[in-house]
């Protein structure tokens, strides 16, 4: 469809209107490279100097090969930060689908206030993370929390959240669950309304109703949604710094330490940049490898 | 969607016994999600102090959360507000003719091109700001707002070319060529016939890009460093600290952070719902 069958194609003409067309992307294609083309390949230069506050005075940032790497792997920290990390995704996105299918499950139903209260639960996921860390940071205090409140006046003994080395990374992954449910279920109704309903009239036809008809109608024919669902929720949850930092700023005991809230303190607490660039390359990788799973999926979703 | 037409209950009067229940359940998922949002609100009107009051219900509202919040806040309120609104101009600047032109025009590498954008969005952002506190640092960047504005459209620019690409794709090439021959370039098409039938769109890649900046947290902690430019995600942070010292005032500002989302989700439901599908599945 260019528009060169309808204008008379000179030579000049037609390098003009390439021109032209090339124009149109020309501001995002200086924008991705100069923000993320710039930052990726100048992280991964940095993780293999010696960057940290002294470059800034002197502008010298010594090349050490592999050191900051090594650094990194034998910290004490790296591994139970990998291994938080593993368990914050892991956790958040099983509470989050689970939660996130049942509520698109409920939903599906027609009753008063039905469109209202779905659009209600998108609330969690439109604050801003940090606004939804304070509030949980209050409810889930050990005194004075209500939560805790509630408990006690079951005649339970409150639970030290937010302080107790055992409980925290369990705390981070619930309230992190919740900023996750909204875009769960939004994504999943949205797919449960392409579902056909002459397949269900069918299947009970056949006698699968209930849960015969959730695995054997639902599950295959929402496959692709469920996929790029998943997968989207790792890449963001890999990610997460707000959530970490405003609860319990990766303690108590650095129990809540992921590689996300790692990179971020050795860069910009103790201004170890080259360290830092280190690690979040380690991060940049395990995204990809989540990322390049995303790309699969989502063409197989497009194509269906 | 009709409710299983099979059903031949379903000519009765509207609210049978079955959708109260319904109804019932609904409002208790409901209000157990939004809890923290209630408790928020309700944390904010309990009169000031460092211990957490546990009233359930703000029965003697005291606004001296809000007093303080403004006090406190205020300025960086507007800051983020001027951030956010920075972030939805740059961005749909950038986006939409880069959305028109995958959209509309043949490019042997378009397909690369979407490719790169997808992968954008994946990159976590301390990556980014890793790298851009030192370029910044040396462009005299840190602390000002068109550092921050230019960083928080990381988000909204490849979220708004994949939103508004969906959407120009399926505008008819007969209207944008009935300019052309009528003698408009290709700026005039853009702007007089592709624009305006995008309206939708734009809005939806509005509102999504003034939420990211208005949320970003990030970009906020590491690329600005004096109190001169500080967004108020960050100074909630600041009030959270080690120990909080006034939760009403905390908690006040939380609420009014919460607003434009609040106001977004009341005004332009629709907006919101077509971004979240549009931005992952498209």
């Amino acid at each position: 469809m260019t528009s060169a069958t309808i204008v008379p194609s000179s030579r000049r003409h037609k390098r003009r209107e390439e021109l032209a067309k090339a124009l149109f992307l020309a501001p995002a294609a200086i924008f991705i490279a100069l923000y993320f083309g710039y930052p990726i390949v100048k992280n991964v230069v940095m993780s293999f100097q010696e960057y940290n506050t002294r470059t800034f005075f002197t502008g010298e940032a010594p090349w050490v090969a592999l050191d900051n790497y090594a650094t990194v792997v034998k910290s004490q920290l790296f591994w139970p930060a990998m291994r938080n990390t593993a368990l914050f995704t892991l956790g958040s996105i099983v509470g989050q689908f689970i939660i996130g299918m049942g509520l698109a499950l409920f939903f599906q139903r027609r009753f008063p206030l039905s469109g209202f209260l779905r659009a209600m639960l998108l609330l969690p996921w439109l604050l801003p993370l940090i606004v939804g860390s304070a509030s949980w940071r209050s409810i889930l205090d050990q005194d004075g929390g209500v939560l805790n409140t509630v408990l006690r006046a079951f005649g339970l003994d409150g639970v030290p959240w937010l302080t107790s080395p055992d409980v925290a990374l369990i705390a981070v992954i619930l309230v992190n669950i919740w900023v996750g449910v909204p875009f769960n279920v939004t994504l999943l109704y949205g797919g449960l309304q392409e579902i056909p309903t002459e397949l269900y009239e069918a299947g009970s036809l056949d006698g699968a109703t209930g849960w015969k008809a959730f695995w054997h109608i639902t599950v295959p024919n929402l496959r692709p949604v469920i996929s790029v669902v998943l997968v989207l929720g790792v890449v963001y949850t890999l990610k997460v710094l707000d959530i970490i930092l405003g609860l319990t700023d990766g303690g108590p005991a650095n129990a809540t330490q992921t590689i996300a809230v790692r990179s971020y303190q050795t860069s910009f607490i103790d201004f170890d940049f080259g360290i830092g660039a280190a690690y979040s390359n380690i991060l940049i990788v395990i995204s990809l490898v989540f990322a390049a799973i995303y790309l699969r999926t989502n063409r197989k979703a497009v194509d269906e | 969607m009709t409710s299983t037409p099979t059903e031949p209950v379903a000519v009765q009067p509207r609210l049978k016994p079955r959708r109260l229940v319904d109804l019932a359940i609904g409002l208790i998922l409901v209000g157990i999600m939004l809890f923290p949002v209630y408790w928020m609100i309700n944390a904010s009107l309990q009169p000031s102090g460092n211990t957490l009051n546990a009233d359930f219900f703000p029965t003697n509202p005291s606004f001296a959360g809000y007093e303080k919040a403004i006090n406190d806040q205020g300025r960086n309120l507007v800051t983020s507000l001027i951030v956010s609104a920075g972030v939805v101009v740059l961005s749909l600047a950038i986006a939409a003719p880069a959305a028109y032109a995958l959209a509309q025009f043949r490019y042997r590498w378009a397909n690369a091109a979407l490719l790169v954008i997808l992968i954008t969005q994946m990159i976590p952002g301390i990556v980014i700001a890793n790298a851009l506190y030192a370029a910044y640092n040396d462009l005299g960047l840190l602390n000002t707002l068109i550092g921050l504005i230019l960083a928080d459209s990381t988000m909204a620019v490849p979220f708004a070319i994949l939103i508004l690409r969906a959407f120009m794709i399926n505008i008819q090439p007969a209207i944008i060529e009935a300019a052309r021959v009528d003698g408009a370039g290709h700026l005039r098409a853009f702007f007089s016939i592709v624009l305006p039938v995008s309206k939708n769109s734009l809005i939806t890649a509005g509102l999504f890009a003034f939420l990211f900046a208005w949320s970003d947290f990030l970009f906020a902690l590491t690329l600005t460093t004096t109190g001169g430019i500080r967004p108020v995600t960050l100074g909630i942070y600041q009030y959270l600290g080690t120990q909080v010292s006034n939760w009403s005032a905390t908690m006040a500002t939380a609420v009014l952070s919460s607003i434009p989302a609040i106001v977004l989700l009341v005004v332009a439901q629709r907006y919101i719902a077509a971004g979240a599908m549009g931005g992952a599945v498209k």
